[in-house]
């Protein structure tokens, strides 16, 4: 209950944040915070594999997309500032710290026996269900076994969705060279590029 | 287990659905409010990511995984959708350093 109300703060919280931010960077910011926190919920509900997938595709695919578009938009605008070098401040205290850290870690893995594999009727009773049993709600092999059984046709429908949107992604923002090699350049049909004086992303 | 026993959730399904439907309402104001396409484009996450939350609570209340797959293939459109319009913008943004959608008349045909 208590984790809900957390996550529930931390969710409307970062989605205020996401759609009030200045600076699109901001907003992504907000967002992966936003992800995160609802794929810790997808954990409460029982969602395994979609709590993973969440993390991998929203946070790892979705967002460094928008993070590399970004990037690009506004690449050329302003000299990137590298900045004062910072190292030899921060050698002592960062090997320190990592130190503690790898000491850690190392202590913990030697020390502590690996868990027992919990038994079916652990994985039943509340909590998580087990990852392997077929049988039981929201476990991976559940999920799976789903999918390619019953929902086999929204599957394949998807995988093609996937390959239209990528053809269509190329055919946008692909490379102008086949048309060249047609003896006629895209650039001809198009508008003179627009000489940026000010930043584009505000 | 009877599903609809309310002492089956811990916290009760109101919540989680009040929970997306306030993302959602947040999700709907950034694509209304915000005229930058990049930040458009998160809100329709965020209204993604709101309807899939609505889903999984459904799976949940009912012990079905249907509404898993569901989620999980909204999660695909999304990829596919944040993908060609992010190609949208970057082409509309090579084509003039223009930032206000209301400005953009180029897709009109």
């Amino acid at each position: 209950m208590i984790a809900f109300w957390l996550l529930a703060l931390v969710l409307i919280a970062s989605a205020v944040f996401t759609i009030t931010a200045r600076k699109p960077v901001y907003s992504v910011v907000g967002l992966l915070g936003n992800f995160v926190a609802l794929a810790i919920m997808y954990l409460t509900l029982q969602a395994e594999f979609l709590a993973v997938i969440q993390i991998v595709v929203y946070s790892g695919a979705i967002l460094i997309l928008f993070v590399f578009v970004i990037a690009l938009l506004s690449s050329g605008v302003k000299p990137f500032d590298v900045g004062p070098d910072r190292l030899p401040k921060v050698l002592v205290p960062a090997a320190i710290i990592g130190a503690i850290g790898l000491v850690t870690v190392v202590f913990s893995a030697v020390r502590v026996p690996s868990p027992a594999q919990p038994s079916v009727a652990a994985g039943t009773a509340g909590g998580l269900g087990l990852t392997g049993q077929a049988d039981v709600f929201g476990s991976v092999a559940n999920f799976g076994q789903q999918l390619f059984t019953v929902y086999l046709l929204p599957f394949e429908v998807t995988a093609l969705l996937l390959m239209v949107a990528v053809v269509g992604v190329v055919l946008l923002a692909g490379d102008e060279e086949p048309a060249r090699r047609r003896g006629k350049t895209r650039a001809q049909d198009r508008e003179p590029i627009v000489k940026r004086q000010e930043p584009l992303i505000r | 287990m009877n599903p609809m026993n309310p002492s089956f959730f811990d916290v009760p399904i109101e919540n989680y659905i009040a929970l997306s439907a306030v993302i959602f309402f947040l999700g709907a104001v950034g694509v209304i409010v915000r005229r930058n396409p990049l930040i458009m484009l998160m809100s329709i996450e965020l209204m993604f990511n709101a309807a899939n939350l609505a889903l999984i609570t459904f799976a949940k209340a009912w012990v079905n995984a249907a509404g898993h797959i569901f989620a999980f293939l909204v999660i695909t459109v999304a990829a596919a959708e944040a993908a060609i319009g992010l190609a949208i913008v970057v082409i509309v943004f090579r084509r003039s350093a223009n930032v206000d959608v209301d400005e953009i008349a180029t897709l009109h045909g």
